[in-house]
């Protein structure tokens, strides 16, 4: 009850835009991000680049979908990667075995993914921190399992081999290169955007509420598990999204897409670039995947690279990268109009 | 009205709340005391749906929310605030209210639409001023100092526009100065507000100079109803609970 300290922070904290401004402010963003990744192909021919952006989006997608589910809402899933092998191996199998047009097998494969994820989320969000880690973890295992066993039908350890069919929907040619460059990029910039919207919509503000404390949001009528449920099928759905890119881009779908390390990979993702902004987990996944490609190149043990380079990050700055350049911006600016 | 009936809780073979049956007429002040260990935290547990009552019945004006969710019991209007602040520790004063009553309008699920919306602003807007916490609206809840992090709480409550409002110690961990100002704002939300208020508080001053009723509990029973001087000359209150505080004997 200090006014004084009340009257000094105001200043120094500026009130927060205007809500609709905010999202035609992402918009605009998003438009020159994709403006921006469209036109490259256009300066370099290099393919390993355009490669690595691909990538980029499907890990992006999946690394940003999960820190819906780790940072705004306090769900440490250890099995999230599940949802990727599922997006990757439904839109495959879907394409292999019906032959339908590429919207229809993608609208599908998300339909699915609702439907897995509804059922494993109402066995999994009643459980605390720890117990709902680590079953996530189990149902991975289990999904993983499957997908090795029911080898008549996933084509068991040898992954969906034959190639996945692409053929062309509205103009657009999957099995080209560049196209298929594009449409990465353009599902990449399409999924943050709904993610933004998710993370900065009232039900975002309602997930801050439950990470910051569940049984408080209780006695303000939030129905805790109906919202920690939904966000674990929202978060699914972008993994997924994640996986069938993956899954375009390999032509193919393979166990490692479902095994728990792709788990691990999103978790390591989010230590790397940090849980506490939007856009985070995309810096983690671009530093990973540059660090894999760079590191793979010069030594076989790799492993032990990246394991530093994380021991560096959870000991050293004990948060991620785009957290620690956030909170170095907000000291400037402090000091700045303290003076 | 808030009518208590027969309302039992037993933990293993202790009864923490013991038949207890008590009205709260619309618009009361009550504050409820007794020794540590008298239920009365349990009481509101039961009350607000945090823990499920054995038996009995918690009827607000003829409904019967013994046993609901808190959610439920919530949105049926009786709010309440915590002994230990319970706030969003990483949202700010501003965001804590506008979220609280997208809660309550029913909008905590919206999607489509950017936090927060339009229609929540006044009433959040309202609160904070009635709580002196306009000024500290960007401030993040964590760096509030303690009575304001009270201050948030009960505000989180009121903002619902509760029937009943449930206080459970608003002046824990306060300096003597600071509790004077917390019951006095409390006091002053009764009587403005006009709603119903159940305070627990552990400091007879308080208690005997601002609540116009008291209940005394003791092992989970009523040992008393009354008003202050009705209270302080109590025998059985006296033996339970005042004459030990006066001798210094730890409760």
């Amino acid at each position: 009850m200090t006014e004084l300290e009340a009257g000094r922070t105001r200043t120094l904290v500026p009130v927060r835009g205007d809500a609709g401004l905010q999202r035609y402010r992402d918009v605009l963003i998003a438009l020159v991000a994709f403006a921006v990744l469209a036109s490259l192909p256009l300066f370099t021919g290099s393919k390993a680049l355009l490669d690595l952006v691909i990538r980029c989006s499907a890990y992006g997608l999946f690394a940003t979908s999960l820190n819906l589910l780790v940072g705004y809402t306090g769900l440490t899933s250890f099995g999230h990667g599940m949802f990727f092998g599922l997006g990757a191996y439904s839109f495959g199998l879907i394409m292999q075995k019906l032959g339908v047009p590429i919207p229809v097998a993608f609208v599908a494969t998300l339909a699915i993914t609702a439907v897995v994820a509804a059922i494993i989320g109402a066995i999994c969000v009643r459980l605390k921190e720890i117990y709902f880690a680590f079953v996530t973890l189990a149902f991975q295992m289990l999904i993983h399992s499957t997908i090795l066993s029911w080898a008549s039908f996933t084509g068991g350890d040898q992954g969906l081999r034959g190639g996945i069919a692409r053929p062309r929907f509205l103009g657009i040619d999957l099995s080209n290169h560049v196209h298929l460059y594009i449409a990465s990029c353009a599902l990449l910039i399409l999924g943050l955007l709904a993610m933004r919207q998710i993370a900065q919509s009232p039900f975002g503000y309602t997930l801050r509420m439950i990470r910051d404390n569940a049984a408080r949001a209780s006695f303000l009528g939030i129905d805790v598990w109906r919202a920690k449920l939904t966000v674990f099928v929202l978060a699914a759905l972008f993994a997924s999204m994640g996986g069938m890119v993956m899954a375009l881009f390999v032509s193919g779908a393979y166990p490692e897409f479902a095994y728990w390390t792709i788990s691990g990979e999103g978790i390591f993702i989010n230590m790397l670039g940090g849980v506490s902004t939007f856009l985070g987990p995309m810096v983690g996944t671009v530093l990973l995947l540059l660090l894999n490609d760079t590191v793979t190149r010069f030594t076989e043990y790799h492993g032990i690279v990246l394991g530093v380079v994380i021991l560096f990050f959870a000991l050293g700055l004990r948060k991620g990268l785009l957290d620690f350049v956030a909170e170095w911006f907000a000291h400037r600016r402090d000091a700045g109009e303290g003076r | 009205m808030l009518e208590i009936r027969n309302l039992a809780k037993s933990f293993g073979g202790v009864k923490a709340t013991n038949d207890v049956t008590l009205d709260f007429p619309d618009g009361s002040l009550t504050a409820v005391i007794g020794p540590n260990g008298a239920g009365k935290s349990t009481f509101f547990n039961l009350i607000t749906g945090a823990l499920k009552p054995d038996s009995g019945q918690v009827l607000l004006d003829g409904v019967d929310l013994a046993g609901r969710s808190p959610p439920e019991i919530v949105r049926h209007g009786i709010g309440r605030a915590f002994q230990v602040a319970s706030i969003f520790k990483s949202l700010t004063v501003q965001e804590t209210m506008l979220a609280a009553v997208s809660a309550d309008q029913r909008s905590s699920a919206v999607l489509h639409r950017r936090f927060p919306l339009p229609e929540t602003r006044d009433r959040a807007e309202h609160v904070m001023e009635l709580l002196g916490l306009a000024g500290k609206r960007n401030r993040t809840a964590a760096t509030l100092s303690h009575g304001d992090q009270k201050l948030l709480d009960i505000a989180l409550a009121l903002v619902l526009e509760p029937k009943v409002l449930l206080l459970d110690e608003p002046t824990a961990g306060m300096g003597p100065e600071e509790r004077w100002r917390m019951i006095d704002k409390v006091r002053e939300l009764w009587e403005t507000q006009k709603i119903t208020v159940v305070f627990i508080e552990h400091d007879m001053d308080i208690v005997f100079k601002i609540a116009p009723k008291i209940v005394v509990l003791c092992y989970g029973r009523i040992l008393a109803i009354g008003t202050p001087d009705e209270i302080r000359n109590d025998s059985a209150v006296i033996e339970a609970y005042l004459g030990t505080e006066h001798a210094g004997a730890a409760a």
